[in-house]
């Protein structure tokens, strides 16, 4: 690791000002950011620590919506979120391990935005709104391709509002070694209609199926999606599978997640 | 009653209250009063020549110490291989310098290029940045089949080729051998790749180099499975340093599979540079230094061919491999794809007619060498995979078709060199038939169907040559090395016992096991011995721990000491009670002369022995302690039957292993809660590399998986409760404890018998399935259903 300065302010002001500072980073559970400094890849002056601000970690819901703080641990919505939005608690649930999830946050992971990661298959396929320390961004405009977001320079996640849908259910085929998703599919049946994001199978990042949406919102089982398929050509390629594998995998974890959503 | 105490008794494991209670002292837990740390600059591409190395900047950064470069080690010998293969046609293997920081020439990702020593480890590294080098870049060497072809970029440009050798073993009458095959009724043929595997011990590599201007005297801490070997290799090979003059320890090791048996470039070079620096050097390996440094294991690319009669009776079999050495020789290296791959290669099987060939191939990786089983599992891999498969070619029971071969006489010598003493393969098949319930299986894979889920049985046998070994044996087939092993039984004037053993316990619970058989043979309490180890300044000499060795070789060398010293006892007991010796009895602790009622405890005759005011002083040195080298007669040969049952998702080709069954024979077993334990590790290893682990390079000798996040390694949840047997027990006949060894088989007898249930799940569902390469990923076995 490289030297820097540490601040850990308690309001959304206080952090937003300290990022002001060119070459510093904002710091949430850490669980990506410390192993990349460990390795000496990244340089910041400077790291503000979110997790001291009142008000950013929590999770509260009402009127069809779930908010979570940007601080949020994964373990905290596991247990928080539970009653409220089942699916997306069983998600946090299922994020790497106890100590990941006791320190990593949802603030951190969709800010990240890495194209194997839970969270922003969630976040999609809910349709969710990125409260941010200056404005709300949806979901479709936030995620921009690999490790890529709306955020600018030391805007800050400040919580996130999932619109709960009537059913849903968060499928993740893990990636043998990282235990990340070689492919999650997010499938969300809302009363104005279906969204189903994937995630770990794109060279683009997450994405939202629209064939398996529009056939879904006719019919929200299983068997909707007999006959489609994705294109295996912006598929990833890696040592843990082909592109053909994971366009295949997409389906196949489209129909669990439908069936899981009941 | 089971026991709970000596032979055959399972005490809890004494040395895990200190490791599961962080009282361990591993070699990261020790700092040395003034030490520095050095960090080592590594080559991040796989083939390149070094033009210039540039460290004053450097060397001016703050709290350097000193830099050192291949320059600085042009004078000092290179890492030895501590074994020379002698080619088909009589030649020495090809032995390429093996320096301690590359000179001249880069030749894998992870080879050291420079080491920075400074006051603390940050400022090693910032200064490691600063460092300039300018490299010529080579093509890098990555397949071992081109490796092999005409004009192929060399990995060393002073050797004639990539070839490090090429040996043939067993039959070498080539005319002879393809005459069986011509006259066989069938021949079964199978190519198939052994996956390279990262050993990832919990622990990473670390050493502490220490130098004494006062005595000229070296200490070396280091995470070492054989610290007399390390001092041994690193004093007379690398350092010319006399071996009087260094001690090597190896504290608590948590780990090493083999991969921290070998001498390493850090430890000799933390060694040198404590002197050159006066200080006290420290090198911690982090996770990414130990995927490109540590040793890998495996990557042999094999075809194997058996020749069966009308009868189905195994008459010959071929194998022609290639094995990679990576760019240097590790010290065991050579040693592995030949002499502890091709004398297994027999199996437990009579076939007449065995050859082996094995082309050994240099390439810009890391080297390569024994890890847990080395030669045996590629061995037992590719037989058993070649039985399964002549099996299914010819409509025959799998079981059946081993039985009808199996060896049933003993002693047998096989046709690659090796006699085994003894064995009974037919009882551990019968009994492991029985535990793994191969009558239920009809019924649970139609539940397994029943929930669209493909199921499939998988048996293999193996055996295994542990022990290693007769030295004047392996000395004529070119080991450096006597494979002997040394204990000393020091007794206290108050009758407790310290052992002081050449074998190295990382994990295999020397220290509980050990103590079981003195207190056994005197019949005092376990509680009243222990046993040092890791430490050239305390234990006179041992070859350390590996190839299933420890209480089969330095077990014995106990056993002989403690009955020099049970010997002596008698002698002072019988003065003491002014009988014979030859009357003297020894039975729980108590001396007694036959036919009376004459007695004197343990504690009274070493309180003597060590005041000695009524003694046979003319007769009989005071004090007791002895000391026994033992050298084997020959290998142990631990064999037994494994059965695998998965489950595989057809949607997603995901294996689950439901159920995995081991019948082994260990012959007579010391802790069988210990031996169990060995088991599952084995057998959780054997799994790792079969459905998990693989160390991929791409074309540019870039490691793929150079992290857990790429290398996937077992988890608890990727392993069944295990059903282990080990009560078929045919005793070593050689040794004096009948033991035979239980380290390794697990991870040697598990592959196969994986594979071959996978491939029996996908033909149930009518798939044309004959072979899929390990590791069985999703991805691998999906593409296979659906190729
Ligand atoms: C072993 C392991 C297994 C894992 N498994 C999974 C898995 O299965 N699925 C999965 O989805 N993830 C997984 N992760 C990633 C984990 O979820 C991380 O916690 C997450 O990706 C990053 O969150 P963090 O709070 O730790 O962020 P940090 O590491 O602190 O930061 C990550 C990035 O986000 C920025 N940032 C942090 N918080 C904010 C914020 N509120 N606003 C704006 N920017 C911010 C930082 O500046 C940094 O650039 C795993 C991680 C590990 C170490």
């Amino acid at each position: 690791m490289y030297e820097f300065e540490f601040e850990k302010p308690s309001t959304v002001a206080e952090a937003v000002a300290a990022l002001a500072d060119e070459e510093a980073q904002a710091l949430g559970g850490g669980q990506t950011l410390i192993p990349t400094l460990k390795q000496r890849l990244a340089m910041p002056s400077k790291l503000v620590s979110l997790t001291g601000i009142a008000g950013m970690s929590g999770v509260s819901g009402g009127d069809g919506v779930v908010s979570i703080g940007g601080a949020t641990t994964h373990a905290e919505v596991a247990a928080a979120a539970a009653g409220a939005y089942p699916a997306l608690a069983a998600l946090a649930g299922q994020i790497g391990d106890p100590a990941v999830r006791n320190r990593g946050t949802i603030g951190g992971s969709l800010a990240n935005n890495d194209p194997a990661a839970c969270y922003p298959a969630a976040a999609l396929g809910s349709g969710a709104t990125i409260m941010t320390s200056t404005r709300e961004i949806t979901a479709d405009d936030f995620f921009q391709g690999l490790f890529e977001t709306a955020l600018e320079e030391g805007e800050i996640i400040t919580a996130v509002r999932f619109p709960v849908p009537q059913k849903a259910s968060y499928q993740k085929f893990l990636q043998p070694a990282s235990r990340f998703a070689l492919v999650g599919v997010f499938a969300a049946k809302f009363t104005a209609g279906v969204r189903v994001a994937v995630t770990g199978a794109s060279e683009e990042g997450v994405f939202r199926w629209n064939e398996a949406e529009a056939a879904l919102d006719a019919n929200f089982a299983p068997e909707a999606l007999d006959g489609l398929s994705l294109d295996a050509g912006g598929m990833i390629a890696d040592l843990h599978g082909s592109k053909e594998y994971r366009a295949h995998l997409v389906g196949v974890m489209a129909k669990r997640a439908v069936a899981a959503a009941g | 009653m089971p026991k709970d105490n000596g032979i055959g008794a399972s005490p809890k494991r004494r040395e895990d209250v200190r490791f599961l209670t962080g009282a361990g002292n591993y070699t990261d837990d020790i700092n040395v009063h003034g030490q520095a740390h050095v960090h080592f600059l590594r080559a991040d591409v796989a083939h390149a020549t070094i033009n210039s190395i540039d460290t004053s900047a450097a060397e001016a950064m703050p709290g350097v110490v000193k830099i050192f470069t291949g320059a600085d080690f042009a004078e000092v010998g290179g890492i030895p291989c501590g074994w020379g293969v002698t080619d088909r046609h009589g030649n020495p293997q090809q032995e390429p310098r093996h320096p301690i920081i590359a000179d001249g020439t880069i030749r894998h990702v992870g080879e050291i290029v420079a080491a920075v020593v400074a006051d603390t480890l940050e400022q090693a590294r910032d200064a490691a940045e600063a460092i300039e080098l300018d490299l010529g870049d080579k093509p890098a060497v990555v397949d071992m089949a081109a490796a092999l072809g005409d004009g192929s970029t060399k990995v060393h440009e002073d050797l004639t080729s990539n070839l490090c050798y090429d040996w043939v073993f067993g039959n070498d009458d080539d005319a002879a051998v393809q005459a069986a095959f011509d006259s066989a009724a069938h021949v079964t043929t199978l190519e198939l790749v052994n996956n390279r595997l990262v050993a990832n011990p919990m622990e990473p590599r670390v050493a502490i180099g220490e130098y004494s201007r006062g005595s000229d005297e070296y200490t070396l801490h280091t995470t070492s499975q054989n610290p007399h070997v390390i001092r041994l290799l690193m004093c007379a090979f690398v350092l010319g340093l006399p071996e009087h003059k260094v001690r090597v320890v190896a504290p608590d090791v948590g780990g090493g599979f083999g991969s921290k048996i070998f001498h390493y470039a850090e430890e000799a070079f933390c060694t040198h540079a404590a002197k050159a620096c006066g200080r006290a050097v420290k090198w911690t390996s982090t996770r990414s230094e130990a995927f490109i440094s540590d040793a890998h294991g495996r990557d042999h690319v094999t075809k194997i061919e058996l020749a069966l009669d009308a009868d189905n009776n195994f008459t010959a079999l071929r194998t022609n491999t290639l094995a990679n050495m990576g760019a240097y020789l590790s010290t065991f290296s050579t040693s592995v794809p030949s002499y502890l791959h091709g004398t297994l290669m027999a199996g437990n099987y009579k076939t007449p007619i065995v050859q082996v060939n094995v082309k050994t191939v240099f390439t810009n990786t890391v080297p390569v060498d024994a890890y847990r089983g080395a030669g045996r599992p590629e061995a037992t891999f590719q037989l058993e995979r070649v039985i399964d498969k002549a099996a299914r070619e010819l409509g025959a029971d799998p079981i059946a078709l081993r039985r009808q071969n199996f060896i049933t006489q003993f002693p047998y010598e096989t046709p690659v060199a090796l006699t085994y003493d003894t064995g009974d393969y037919v009882a551990t098949m019968d009994k492991l038939e029985q535990v793994a319930d191969v009558a239920g299986f009809a019924a649970r894979r139609a539940e397994s169907e029943a929930k669209g889920k493909l199921r499939g049985f998988g048996v293999n046998c193996y055996i295994e040559a542990c022990g290693i070994a007769p030295s004047n044996i392996v000395g004529m087939l070119g080991a450096r090395a006597g494979l002997y092993d040394a204990a000393t039984v020091r007794v206290n004037a108050t009758g407790t016992i310290s052992v002081f053993v050449g074998a190295h316990s990382h994990g295999q619970g020397h220290e509980t096991s050990f103590p079981q058989v003195v207190a056994e043979m005197i019949g005092i309490d376990e509680s009243m011995v222990d046993i040092v180890h890791g430490d050239t300044g305390r234990v006179p000499f041992g070859m350390g721990t590996y190839g299933s060795r420890s209480i089969a070789v330095c077990g014995s060398a106990m056993v002989r000491a403690t009955e020099k010293i049970i010997a002596k006892a008698k002698k002072i007991a019988a003065h003491l009670m002014e009988a014979s010796d030859a009357d003297i009895e020894l039975k729980d602790g108590q001396f007694t002369v036959a036919g009376t009622d004459k007695s004197v405890a343990w504690g009274d005759v070493t309180l003597t022995a060590y005041v000695p005011h009524n003694y046979p002083l003319e007769e009989l040195e005071p004090g007791l302690e002895e000391t026994a080298f033992y050298d084997p007669a020959n290998f142990t040969y631990p064999a037994g039957a494994y059965a695998c049952e998965v489950e595989v998702d057809p949607d997603t080709g995901k294996v689950s292993i439901e159920r995995f069954s081991a019948a082994d024979d260990f012959g007579n077993i010391i802790n069988p809660m210990i031996v169990d334990g060995q088991v599952h590790g084995g057998l959780g290893q054997g799994i790792g590399q079969a459905l998990l682990e693989n160390a991929a390079y791409d074309a540019d000798g870039q490691l793929l998986s150079a992290s857990f996040m790429d290398y996937a390694m077992p988890r608890a949840d990727d392993v069944p409760f295990y059903q282990v047997d080990h009560s078929c027990q045919t005793p070593c006949t050689h040794n004096p404890l009948g033991v035979k060894g239980c380290g390794e088989a697990g991870a040697i007898g598990s592959p196969p018998a994986v594979v071959n249930a996978v491939v029996d799940a996908l033909q149930s569902a009518g798939k044309d399935v004959t072979h899929i390469d390990m590791p069985l990923s999703p991805a691998r076995v999906w593409a296979a259903m659906n190729g």
